[in-house]
């Protein structure tokens, strides 16, 4: 489940020193140049806010599909799921097909309405027909902080990763590394933009699908392209037999962490269609039509890959000895590496060398596209949800527009390194479902109601955006994520009283609920105009920007 | 309440205003028979379908956690039931897509191509 749980983690980083890390630097640092070539590049045509939040609108939708699968498969899948797989078989397996099942919500509800009547930013669609001050200030809210949560997650876990990888021990190794990520992160989006990030996400998504085909032909080769063969040398070599090929070793345990298992999956189901970073990829291309190309490929590339994690995941738990991948990293993390060094002859071969380093490179790249994306998702709607259309009530230039974005990138990526370096040591991956139940729980009930529901209101709106927003925060603050386990990011303290690690169960219909009483209870009439006008925008594209 | 709704706060935002369609037109567009075609063919597909398929991954779900016995079934070789499910909800996640896309070009698109001539050509 997580990237932090780095006790024992010494036995790949004993291997990566020598050798391996110089190449594995090399990797990494033509990897950066390259994407800050192509960030200066995208810079010099950023001109406009168009430019900025939405590069132009001018992707196509298969490179707005890279994109968007770029910007989605973080480490946490990539690594943590193989990982999972390596080490509970089936259950890994289970946990990755809610991220793609969620994609119909995002493919039949949100994408293209959203592209027709909003122009940059979540909160475009949600204060839509609303009063503008209020309902801009909730999306900003919950949008800056569901993308800090995740940001979070993702700086700290790409600090213990990249420092495993290399090889570094040292604390002060550790937090130069995370202000390093920090400082190419916010390069690429206050100097690229939208288009750079972009380009970034892009290369991302071909060198991880690129990398994990590679890993997955080869483990298929060994096991003679039959998939049965694999499974059981996987049960077997796992020393649980038949079992591991069965749902029950991670989500199973006890009646509490099935229940827990449920609220994560629908909180997965219906977090993507809502959250901001992924809202905003929609914005990139020229209209709703491509907008569903998009998804659709986005649909095919994340479902494809999840499909190959299911042999590098087996393939591990086949080829390496379940001792191995805990010694490394006790949540698996390591496991797609290792068995890359394993698959490629071994470790002190060439080959095996060689596909470490690159699949450590692409671990690299992910974080870095990921946490891009997150940042321009942030620094956006603080500049035109909060700046622009509360602080400066509407009256801004475009140019100072702009400037305010790119200087929201730096302040809050700074604040993301800040809290990413003291988060370090603490066990932060809980954030990314938090994340998601946010999304979920205020975001979701608040889009689908303003698009499709007539008598909406802005006290509907704000019940929903803060209820769904404020209930998942707190039960998070009272779960064992947070407190009273080993696994918490506090183990030392205990004050939990809410059982599940995800609040999405109570949280979820909650948002939805709230948006629902808090219109009825209203005051104020729906705005009929403001409705229509949205109505037949979002889905007739009529003067779509 | 036969009294409008209050006043916005604060100006609109500036993209209000390069939308020169009026309000009254958006509102007789909404109301024509035309667009109550085009919302019918997008919410008697897309609402029933959601409802579906999370329907379908919450069975998978539910069966994961209390049919144990069921999902371990061998089918063939190592195969068992449980990883043929899991593959379902892929094949089934590919599927729904394509038929909306393939629904949304037939019956969607052409609807609202009409539509939104008609409102930029009035303006």
């Amino acid at each position: 489940m997580t990237i932090l749980s780095l006790e024992g983690a010494t036995t790949l980083a004993a291997e990566g020193a020598g050798e391996h890390r110089v190449l594995i630097i090399s990797l990494f640092t033509v990897f950066v140049l390259a994407t800050l070539g192509i960030t200066i590049w995208a810079g010099r045509q950023t001109k406009n806010a168009t430019d900025f939040y939405a590069g132009g609108r001018s992707f196509t939708g298969f490179q707005n599909g890279l994109a968007i699968s770029g910007d989605y498969m973080s480490a946490a899948s990539f690594l943590g799921i193989a990982g999972a797989i390596a080490l509970f078989g089936y259950d890994g397996f289970l946990y990755s097909i809610g991220f793609l099942v969620a994609w119909l919500v995002a493919l039949l509800l949100v994408a293209e309405p959203l592209r027709n009547s909003g122009r940059f930013t979540m909160g475009d669609v949600l204060a839509f027909r609303m009063r503008q001050r209020p309902v801009r200030t909730a999306a900003g809210v919950s949008t800056i902080i569901v993308s800090i949560f995740y940001l979070l997650a993702q700086m700290a876990g790409a600090g213990a990763l990249v420092a495993l990888l290399l090889g570094i021990t040292s604390e002060a190794g550790k937090i130069l590394i995370v202000v390093l990520v920090g400082i190419v992160m916010i390069l690429y989006v206050a100097i690229g933009g939208m288009k750079g990030t972009t380009w970034v996400q892009m290369v991302k998504a071909v060198l991880l699908i690129a990398g994990t085909l590679l890993i997955t032909v080869l483990v298929m080769f060994k096991f003679n392209w039959n998939i049965s063969t694999l499974l059981g040398a996987a049960a077997d070599n796992s020393g649980k037999g038949s079992a591991f090929l069965e749902p029950g070793l991670k989500y199973g345990v006890d009646a509490m962490s099935k229940i827990d298992f449920i609220s994560l999956g629908i909180a997965l189901v219906l977090g993507t269609a809502g959250l901001p970073h992924i809202l905003i990829r929609f914005y990139t291309v020229p209209t709703a039509r491509v907008a569903r190309k998009s998804v659709n490929w986005a649909i095919g590339i994340i479902g494809g890959f999840y499909l190959m994690t299911i042999a590098l995941g087996f393939g591990a738990a086949a080829l390496l000895s379940q001792d191995t991948i805990i010694e490394s990293n006790a949540a698996g993390n390591t496991a797609a590496p290792l068995l890359a060094q394993e698959i490629g002859g071994g470790q002190g071969s060439a080959g095996g060398a060689i596909l470490l380093a690159v699949i450590s490179a692409v671990a690299f790249a992910t974080i870095l596209a990921v946490v891009a994306g997150l940042t321009l998702a942030s620094s956006s709607s603080f500049a035109h949800d909060l700046y622009v259309n509360v602080i400066r009530k509407g009256k801004a230039t475009e140019k100072e527009e702009v400037a305010a974005a790119r200087w929201a990138t730096v302040g809050i990526g700074g604040a993301a390194v800040i809290l990413g370096v003291f988060a370090r040591d603490l066990n932060v991956a809980g954030l990314v479902a938090l994340a998601f139940a946010v999304a979920a729980s205020a975001n979701l009930p608040t889009l689908l109601y303003s698009l499709f529901w007539k008598r909406f209101t802005t006290q509907g709106a704000l019940w929903s955006i803060y209820g769904g927003l404020g209930a998942s925060v707190l039960l998070v603050l009272f779960s064992p994520v947070v407190s009273g386990k080993p696994s918490s990011m506090f183990p030392g303290v205990d004050f939990h009283w809410f059982p599940l690690e995800n609040p999405g169960l109570i949280s979820i219909p909650l948002g939805f609920l709230l948006g629902w009483i808090g219109t009825l209870l209203s005051k104020e009439e729906p705005n009929v105009e403001k409705y229509a006008e949205l109505e037949v925008r979002s889905l007739t594209g009529t003067h779509a920007h | 309440m036969a009294t409008a709704s209050p006043p916005p706060e604060g100006t609109p935002p500036a993209h209000w205003s390069d939308a020169p369609t009026a309000v009254v037109a958006y509102r007789e567009a909404q109301e024509s028979p035309e667009f109550g075609e085009l919302r019918k063919a997008h919410r008697s597909f897309a609402f029933p379908l959601t409802i579906a398929f999370i329907v379908w991954y919450l069975l998978y779900v539910l069966l994961s956690n209390y049919a144990g016995g069921f999902m371990g079934t061998k089918l063939f070789g190592n195969v068992n039931v449980a990883l043929v499910f899991g593959l379902a909800q892929f094949a089934s996640t590919f599927l729904i897509a394509w038929w909306y896309s393939r629904h949304a070009e037939a019956k969607l698109d052409p609807k609202a191509d009409a539509i939104k001539a008609r409102l930029e050509g009035d303006a």
